[in-house]
């Protein structure tokens, strides 16, 4: 197991959000976080990266316990994360995108930064190298100078888990990855998200709506319903189980 | 030291410090709602005691210039809303921050250039300034009334944020924009009566200060208005509360360490600055305040 | 690329000596100011522009930096004499350098101050920098005030060595434009425009937030210390009325009117600005409209120049150069 919670609860002022989760994800395994609008996916994803607090519980990724450990530096201890409303820095080019995530590999201080000291001028050249790589097995090397802010949603996406993957990650987690997607956008990240997993050697989490992409790239789902966990398994038999189909449909008559 | 003095510096702390919770209410609503600490609310402050001056000067009475005074607050502040922050609410939170700051400097320097920089003396009715002498107790009529006043005007806007439509929605407005525009409230209404209640109470505020001190300039603004924020931050900011308990301490503080140290007197208006970063460092939401950066994930 | 930037250099360079040697007294005391503002300018746009942390901290820096390098390149006997209100401490007296480590040393002080200042501020979302900075102003002239044996109180400090001219200006506003640029071109400038740009997403990417908006605010603060020294000397006379909140709003016009952001635009801007003030000094003195007098106005200019500020912010929210520099305007214009 790379990564396991134990006992999770996570309360907002007497609200409970997550209700007393277990579950482990193997190394190399693609899992998935599903479940209705408002069961507490993406507070579970903040609860793994250290920005929330849980009420009750353990998070423990590579067999340390992550409790106390704040948000940048669980980034150092090898996970990295995207956010479901693409967050890009937006004054930025895509290549200066992906280079913040080598912030740590270029090894130079704040002091030769300013002298213009020869380390600068290697470790820049080397994570400038590195991140064209990164951004050519997304296939938007050509768009390395273009601002960020001028690309098409699918591009944006791609560059937000690009600059996940170049904080060098052991568990990468994805919110909502094809959300407001194409069928063919999302088939062509769906390829690029399985290359990347292999060559890289990463462990996935992702959260997903769309139930074809999760059935196409999981290994394993866990459903959520009010931050209560409702199932555990393969996605095949997600689809056809009674609480689950339940869930959604409730989901559907709130809406 | 004897028993009267302290009684006397007591009233006193009281009396300053419901004039910090006066200002004080108006940064901690337009916080709670906006996120934008209102660099020109001092200002504001300063425009509601020299709308007060010069409406005495053209001989109309005191309490009629004290109505006018909270009007043209109000207006005041409503306006650079409208003129100068509305434009500006999907823009990065700097340039809200730096407009804020061209209105307060514009304002300083306009009532500058209209009426000079020199302190004018501020009038008040005999009934205000009368001095009472209580069993060897000496204070003005004023200290006893600022008080009563603000006790008056903290209920009425206590029973307007719990009791009313508008309140309910300017509590929850300072924690999820999104939820109210659901509820069917024009948030624009409830920004511009947040505005207007701050504004009014820190033209009170504002007359408070001329008659008690008793001058005003362009410039009295700035100094209240930083130790005024520095007392909601104290009390936690997007509290009326806790601003109004921030500004009780600062007011006590002040006048209990120039009372009795007097060699600190000239560091008087260092305390607030001084709090402001004691809060910062240990307790950042302040004594009753809430974390109101929670829900940003 | 590089043979633009070395032309540039030098004829920066010879122009200043040639200004020093050649031009009258009132121009080289207008490009002076020019020089020292755009220091000031370049530093905060540095915490400001680049950071995307608003803060009002240049006169309190300023003033720090005028009292270091003032106290000591005075000589002792000067400060005895001069010392009206309380005979001067002893490491007042004792404290004597020439004027280079004098400059260093305001710069340095100032940066200590800086980072105090980060530990409660930074810890907690930038909000409160704004009015902390605006604070430290105030205390800072408070206690030039009341420290008389440190500081001479409110009759400041007078006859201080001139030995500030435009080479030492001049000389100092390339080197700081050349070091801001170096930072912003580096891993540091990077991640702090990433904090501008998203402080959630760049702490999401493992930058320590904390440090990078410090070294934001230490190396502004820096600069504004070494601006302050060179102000000092080239004053000869500094007191603490001289470093009101009026600095630092001049200072925001500059960056404004330039662009957050952009070094080669707060250099336009210190231009524009430190010129409009100079031309615009006519609104403050009597003027004669047909035949009516208006009278003195003091303060008028910056009525303004505060119109001027709200109008970029609410129609040109971008400034001249928006957050780019030249360099990067010349690579587009390649493409």
């Amino acid at each position: 197991m790379i990564l396991e919670l134990k006992n999770i609860t996570m309360q907002f002022g007497g609200v409970t959000a997550i209700d007393n989760l277990n579950f482990g994800v193997k190394s190399g395994e693609i899992y998935g976080l599903i479940g209705p609008n408002g069961a507490g996916k993406t507070t579970l994803f903040n609860i793994v990266t250290g920005n929330y607090i849980q009420t009750k519980g353990t998070v423990i990724f590579n067999h340390e316990e992550l409790s106390g450990v704040k948000p940048n530096e669980i980034v150092l201890k090898g996970i990295a994360r995207t956010f479901q409303n693409i967050r890009l820095f937006k004054s930025m080019s895509v290549l200066e995108n992906v280079l913040i995530g080598f912030h740590h590999q270029a090894n130079y201080t704040y002091i030769e930064s300013i002298f213009r000291l020869p380390r600068h001028f290697s470790n820049e050249k080397k994570i400038k190298k590195e991140a064209m790589v990164i951004l050519e097995k997304f296939g938007i090397a050509d768009l390395a100078d273009t601002n960020s802010s001028s690309l098409s949603y699918g591009n944006q996406r791609k560059v937000e888990i690009a600059r996940a993957l170049a904080t060098n990650p052991r568990l990468l987690l994805l919110d909502e990855p094809a959300a407001g997607m194409n069928p063919s956008e999302t088939e062509d990240l769906s390829n690029i998200i399985k290359k990347i997993k292999t060559e890289f050697g990463l462990t996935i989490l992702l959260i997903e709506h769309d139930m074809k992409f999760v059935n196409n790239m999981c290994d394993k789902v866990l459903v959520l319903d009010y931050g209560e966990q409702i199932f555990e398994g393969k996605p095949s038999d997600a689809i056809v189980d009674e609480k689950v189909v339940a869930a959604y449909l409730g989901d559907f008559e709130h809406a | 030291m004897d028993i009267s003095t302290f009684v006397q510096q007591m009233i006193n702390g009281i009396s300053l410090g419901s004039m910090y919770a006066l200002i004080a209410i108006g940064y901690t609503l337009v916080y709670g709602v906006l996120r934008l600490i209102n660099f020109a609310h001092g200002d504001i402050m300063m425009v509601g005691a020299f709308v007060a001056y010069l409406a005495q000067n053209a001989g109309v009475p005191f309490e009629l210039a004290v109505i006018l005074a909270i009007i043209a607050a109000m207006v005041t502040g409503i306006l650079t809303d409208k003129i100068a922050y509305k434009p500006l609410r999907n823009a990065p939170k700097i340039s809200l921050l730096i407009t804020a700051i061209g209105i307060s400097f514009f304002l300083e320097n306009l009532f500058n250039v209209l009426f000079g920089g020199v302190p004018r003396a501020f009038s008040a009715p005999d009934y205000l300034t009368k001095i009472i002498h209580y069993d060897g107790i000496i204070v003005p009529v004023t200290v006893i009334i600022i008080p009563v006043v603000t006790l008056i005007l903290l209920f009425i806007i206590l029973w307007i944020l719990n009791k009313t439509k508008y309140g309910m929605a300017i509590r929850s407005l300072a924690f999820d924009i999104p939820t109210v525009k659901l509820m069917g409230i024009n948030a624009d209404i409830i920004i511009m009566l947040v505005f207007a209640i701050g504004s009014a109470l820190a033209a009170v505020g504002g007359i408070f200060y001329a008659v008690s001190y008793p001058s005003i300039d362009p410039l009295m603004g700035v100094i209240v208005g930083l130790k005024a924020f520095a007392a909601a931050v104290l009390g936690g900011i997007g509290s009326v509360a806790g601003a109004v308990i921030g500004g009780f301490i600062l007011g006590f503080t002040e006048i209990v360490v120039v009372a009795f140290m007097p060699d600190l007197g000239g560091y008087k208006d260092a305390f607030a600055f001084i709090f402001l970063i004691l809060v910062l460092l240990f307790k950042p939401t302040g004594i009753m305040g809430q974390d109101l950066d929670r829900s940003r994930f | 690329m590089k043979i633009i930037k070395l032309v540039m250099l030098s004829v920066a360079i010879l122009f200043v000596i040639f200004a020093q040697n050649n031009l009258d007294p009132y121009t080289v005391s207008i490009l002076n100011n020019m020089a020292i503002f755009g220091i000031l300018a370049l530093s905060y746009n540095l915490i400001n522009g680049v950071a995307g942390q608003f803060s009002l901290e240049p006169n309190g820096f300023v003033a720090i930096g005028a009292y270091v390098t003032a106290l000591l390149i005075l000589p002792a006997s000067s400060k005895i004499d001069m010392f009206a209100l309380e005979d001067p401490a002893p490491i007042i007296l004792a404290m004597h350098t020439s004027f280079f480590p004098a400059l260093l040393m305001s710069g340095i002080v100032a940066a200590v101050l800086a980072f105090i200042l980060s530990i409660p501020v930074f810890r907690v979302r930038g909000d409160y920098l704004a009015i902390v900075t605006l604070g430290f102003g105030f205390i800072i002239r408070i206690f030039a005030m009341n420290q008389t044996k440190y500081t001479n109180g409110a009759m400041g400090l007078n006859d201080i060595p001139g030995n500030a001219n435009l080479l030492w200006t001049g000389g100092i506003i390339i080197v700081t434009f050349i070091v801001m640029l170096n930072v912003i071109y580096s891993k540091y400038g990077r991640a702090m425009k990433a904090v501008r740009d998203d402080e959630d997403a760049a702490t999401a990417m493992g930058i320590n937030t904390f440090w990078i908006k410090t070294y934001a605010f230490m190396t502004s603060a820096f600069f504004e210390g070494v601006g302050g020294g060179l102000m000092a000397s080239l004053l000869t006379t500094i007191s603490p009325d001289q470093f009101t909140f009026l600095l630092t709003f001049q200072l925001l016009i500059i960056i404004v009117l330039g662009g957050l952001g952009s070094m080669s635009g707060t250099l336009i801007g210190a231009v524009l600005v430190m010129g409009g003030t100079e031309w615009l000094r006519f609104l403050d003195q009597n003027m004669d409209i047909f035949g009516y007098n208006t009278g003195a106005h003091p303060g008028l200019r910056m009525v303004v120049f505060s119109i001027l500020l709200i109008i970029m912010m609410l129609f040109a929210r971008k400034g001249i150069f928006g957050s780019s520099e030249l360099t990067d305007i010349f690579k587009r214009g390649k493409q």
